[in-house]
C-alpha cells in the first residue's frame, strides 16, 4: 500500500493549476488568468470566455435574467455520425453544464436593460441549430417588444451541420428580425469573439447597427483550411482577424477585454433606442406575462429596496443542485438595485 | 448494415444502403455536367431578358447573372448562379461559386425589383460562397448577411428555384423567398457532402454517406419543411431535356406566382416571416408550472444576512464555468 503524505493530493493536480498561452507560450497560472478576464498577462492574449464570466464581465452583478432556458434540440434528421447525435449534444451538455450552445436573456448595464445573448464555443464549436437560432431571434423580438438595445456576444464555428438544412435557415430566421428593429429604430450591437465564423458571421453576426470584436479574435467567414484547402494559395498574414476586418471595414472597433464594458455602456448611451408615440410604448409593454410581470417586479422590488436600503439579491432559485436557475418573477427585481460601481 | 471500407483501412458503417445509393445518385445528378444552367432555362422560359451587370461599387461576378425578363409577358426580376459548361466558361463563372460583389449585384438588382413592384424569380446552382482570401476581404460573410436580410424584407414576391446544387450561404444568400421549388434531382445542404465527410468521418471518401446522413435529396427537404414543392424532371434527369425542363419550370413558376402574387403585401411580408420564424425542430418545457417555487422568505433574508444553513447564491461563473476550449470545430461554410 503506498504511503501517503500529505502534500501528495497537493501534487494530483499541477497541470490543472498552470495554462500555456498558446501565443506567448508563457505558463500562465490559472488564479491570475481568471483575475485577469481570461487576458493573458503576459501578452495580452484573449482566451475564450464561458458565458457565464462573459455575462459577469458586462452586467450589472445579478441583474441577468435567463429566459427561454428549457428550449432543447430535437433530432430532426436523426442524424448519426460516428456517434450519434442526441449522444453529441450530451456529451457538449455534461461537458459545459449548458444546456445548448447559447443562452440569452435580459440584463443591465450600469443601469441600462439590455437583451442579450451569449455563445458558448466548448458546446459544439457554438454550432447554430434550431434552438440556438431560436434564441437569437426570441432575443431580438424581445428587444424589439420590451424596446431594449439587442447585444449577441458570438462565439461560433457556424451552423451545426447534424440539423442540416433547418441549420441552414436559421440565418434567415435569425436575420428577419433584424428587419423589424430597424423600423423600430431599436439598436442592435454585436460583439464578435474568438471565433466566429461561418453561418453565424453570415448572418446576425456581421449585421450589428455596430460590430466591436475581441483583439486578434478569429473572424472569418470559411475556416482557414477551408479556405486554403480549396483556393490552394498562400493565406495572407493575419487575415481573418478583428485587426483585418477593422482594416477592410467590417468592424466598427477593437475592444479589450478590460474596456469592453464600458465601451457597451457609452454605445448604449450614444445609440438610444428611437423614442415612440406614447400609445405605442403601452402596447409593447403589454407584451405577455413576463413583460408585465418584470415591470411590475421592477418597480415593487426597486421602491421596497431603496426604502429599507438594503441590497436585495436575486434569486436563483433551486440552484444549490448545481442546475441551472429558472426564470421566476423575482429574478426581474435586481434590474433597479444599484450597482456598487 | 453494410460497412464501407476507406483508402486508409478504416470502415464505416453505412446505415441504409439503398438511401445512401438514392442521395448519392441525386448530388451527381445535380452536379451532372449537361444539367440546364441558368442561361440555358433562361431564353426557355422567359419571352425576354436583359441582363445587367456590376454591383456598383467592385466589379461584375460573372457567377451570379440577373436582370429584368418577361415571364407570359408580365415583367419579372431574374437572379441566379450561373456554373459554366466547360473548362473554359468554368473559369470565367468561377464554377458557380460568387465572390461577395455578386451577391451585391443581387441584393441592387432586388432593390431595383422593389422599387418597381417587380416579383422576384432566383435560380439557385451553386456548390457554395467562394471561400478564398479575396472573398474575405471584401467581407462574404456580410454579403450575405446583407442578402439574406433584403430577402426577408422585400416587399414583393419571391420565388426560388432550386435547380442544381444549393450550396450552404452562398444559395441561401439568393434562397429565401414566399415559395421555394426544387427540381427533382436538385440538392440542397448546409455543407457539401465532401466537407461534412472530411469533419465528421475524417474522410472524404464518405461523401455518400454525408449526404444520406444530411437528407440533402429534393423530397427530403420537401418532408422537413424546407421547400414547398419538387418539380418533376424529364427522363433521366434535367440534362436529357432542356426544353421539357424550362417547361416545367415555367409552369411551376405560373402557378406559385399566381397564387402569391393576389396576396397583399402586408399579409406576404407577415408569412414570410412566420415561415422562416417556425423553421427548426426542439422541445420546449412550456408550462409555468414545471418551474421551481420561489424561495422562501427565510431563504431570501438569510441569503442577505449570510445565515448558516442558507445556501449561497451561487455566481453565472460557477453555474457555467469556463474550462478548457473545445477541440472540434463544427465550422462550416
Amino acid at each position: 500500500m503506498p504511503i501517503k503524505f500529505p502534500f501528495s493530493r497537493r501534487r494530483a493536480g499541477p497541470t490543472d493549476a498552470w495554462t500555456k498561452c498558446p501565443s506567448c507560450e508563457q505558463q500562465v497560472f490559472n488564479k491570475q488568468l481568471e483575475r485577469n478576464l481570461r487576458v493573458c498577462p503576459h501578452c495580452g492574449h484573449h482566451f475564450r470566455m464561458g458565458i457565464g464570466e462573459r455575462i459577469e464581465l458586462l452586467l450589472d452583478e445579478g441583474s441577468f435574467v435567463e429566459r427561454d432556458a428549457t428550449l432543447e434540440s430535437g433530432d430532426p434528421l436523426r442524424f448519426a455520425d460516428q456517434k450519434p447525435y442526441p449522444d453529441r449534444v450530451e456529451a457538449a451538455k455534461v461537458k459545459t453544464g449548458l444546456r445548448e450552445a447559447a443562452v440569452w436573456g435580459t440584463g443591465a448595464i450600469d443601469g441600462q436593460r439590455v437583451a442579450i445573448g451569449l455563445f458558448d464555443f466548448r458546446f459544439m464549436g457554438g454550432s447554430m441549430g434550431s434552438v440556438v437560432g431560436e434564441k437569437v431571434a426570441r432575443c431580438f423580438e424581445a428587444a424589439l417588444a420590451e424596446r431594449l438595445p439587442a447585444i449577441i456576444v458570438s462565439a461560433s464555428g457556424g451552423a451545426r451541420m447534424q440539423e442540416g438544412t433547418l441549420s441552414l435557415l436559421q440565418l434567415a430566421k435569425t436575420t428577419a428580425p433584424l428587419v423589424r428593429l430597424d423600423e423600430a429604430g431599436v439598436p442592435f450591437i454585436s460583439i464578435l469573439t474568438d471565433p466566429t465564423t461561418g453561418g453565424v458571421l453570415a448572418s446576425f453576426a456581421s449585421l450589428g447597427d455596430a460590430v466591436i470584436a475581441e483583439p486578434k479574435a478569429l473572424i472569418g467567414f470559411a475556416g482557414a483550411r477551408v479556405a486554403s484547402g480549396t483556393v490552394g494559395e498562400e493565406l495572407p498574414e493575419g487575415f481573418q482577424t478583428a485587426e483585418f476586418l477593422l482594416e477592410h471595414g467590417f468592424v466598427d472597433m477593437i475592444s479589450a477585454r478590460a474596456e469592453l464594458r464600458s465601451t457597451l455602456s457609452r454605445l448604449l448611451h450614444l445609440l438610444p433606442v428611437a423614442p415612440v408615440e406614447e400609445i405605442e410604448r403601452e402596447e409593447a409593454h403589454a407584451w405577455g406575462p413576463i413583460g408585465v410581470l418584470s415591470g411590475f417586479a421592477e418597480r415593487v422590488g426597486g421602491a421596497v429596496s431603496e426604502t429599507i436600503g438594503i441590497k436585495v439579491e436575486p434569486d436563483a432559485a433551486g440552484s444549490s443542485n448545481g442546475d441551472r436557475p429558472a426564470r421566476s418573477p423575482n429574478d426581474a427585481e435586481p434590474a433597479t438595485t444599484e450597482d456598487e460601481r | 448494415m453494410t460497412e464501407l471500407t476507406l483508402p486508409g483501412g478504416t470502415t464505416v458503417a453505412v446505415p441504409d444502403q439503398g438511401a445512401v445509393d438514392a442521395a448519392w445518385r441525386s448530388v451527381q445528378l445535380a452536379r451532372h455536367p449537361q444539367r440546364p444552367r441558368m442561361l440555358d432555362l433562361i431564353p426557355r422560359i422567359f419571352d425576354d431578358f436583359m441582363e445587367l451587370h456590376g454591383d456598383r461599387s467592385f466589379r461584375d461576378d460573372p457567377a451570379i447573372v440577373g436582370g429584368p425578363a418577361l415571364l407570359d409577358g408580365r415583367p419579372v426580376m431574374v437572379i441566379g448562379h450561373q456554373k459554366g459548361s466547360d473548362t473554359e466558361s468554368n473559369i470565367m463563372r468561377n464554377f458557380g461559386s460568387a465572390h461577395p460583389e455578386g451577391f451585391r449585384k443581387a441584393q441592387r438588382l432586388m432593390r431595383l425589383a422593389d422599387k418597381l413592384g417587380l416579383p422576384v424569380v432566383t435560380f439557385l446552382d451553386t456548390a457554395g460562397a467562394f471561400p478564398g482570401p479575396a472573398a474575405e476581404e471584401r467581407g462574404q460573410a456580410e454579403a450575405i448577411a446583407s442578402s439574406i436580410k433584403l430577402m426577408t424584407g422585400i416587399q414583393v414576391p419571391t420565388v426560388v428555384v432550386i435547380v442544381g446544387e444549393g450550396g450552404s450561404g452562398g444559395a441561401l444568400a439568393i434562397g429565401v423567398g414566399d415559395r421555394v421549388l426544387a427540381l427533382e434531382n436538385a440538392v440542397y445542404s448546409v455543407i457539401s457532402p465532401e466537407g461534412c465527410a472530411a469533419i465528421l468521418w475524417r474522410a472524404p471518401e464518405a461523401a455518400p454517406i454525408a449526404a444520406a446522413a444530411m437528407r440533402m435529396t429534393a423530397t427530403d427537404q420537401l418532408e422537413l419543411g424546407v421547400i414547398d414543392g419538387i418539380i418533376d424532371e424529364p427522363g433521366e434527369g434535367a440534362h436529357t431535356d432542356h426544353d421539357a425542363t424550362a417547361r416545367a419550370i415555367k409552369r411551376a413558376l405560373l402557378e406559385a406566382l399566381t397564387t402569391i402574387g393576389a396576396t397583399a403585401t402586408a399579409e406576404l411580408l407577415t408569412s414570410r416571416y412566420a415561415r422562416l420564424r417556425h423553421i427548426g425542430s426542439y422541445t420546449e418545457a412550456g408550462a409555468p408550472g414545471a418551474e421551481p417555487e420561489p424561495p422562501s422568505l427565510r431563504h431570501r433574508i438569510g441569503r442577505i444576512l449570510r445565515l448558516p444553513g442558507v445556501p449561497r447564491r451561487p455566481r453565472w461563473s460557477e453555474i457555467w464555468p469556463s474550462g478548457e476550449d473545445g477541440g472540434e470545430s463544427e465550422d462550416e461554410t
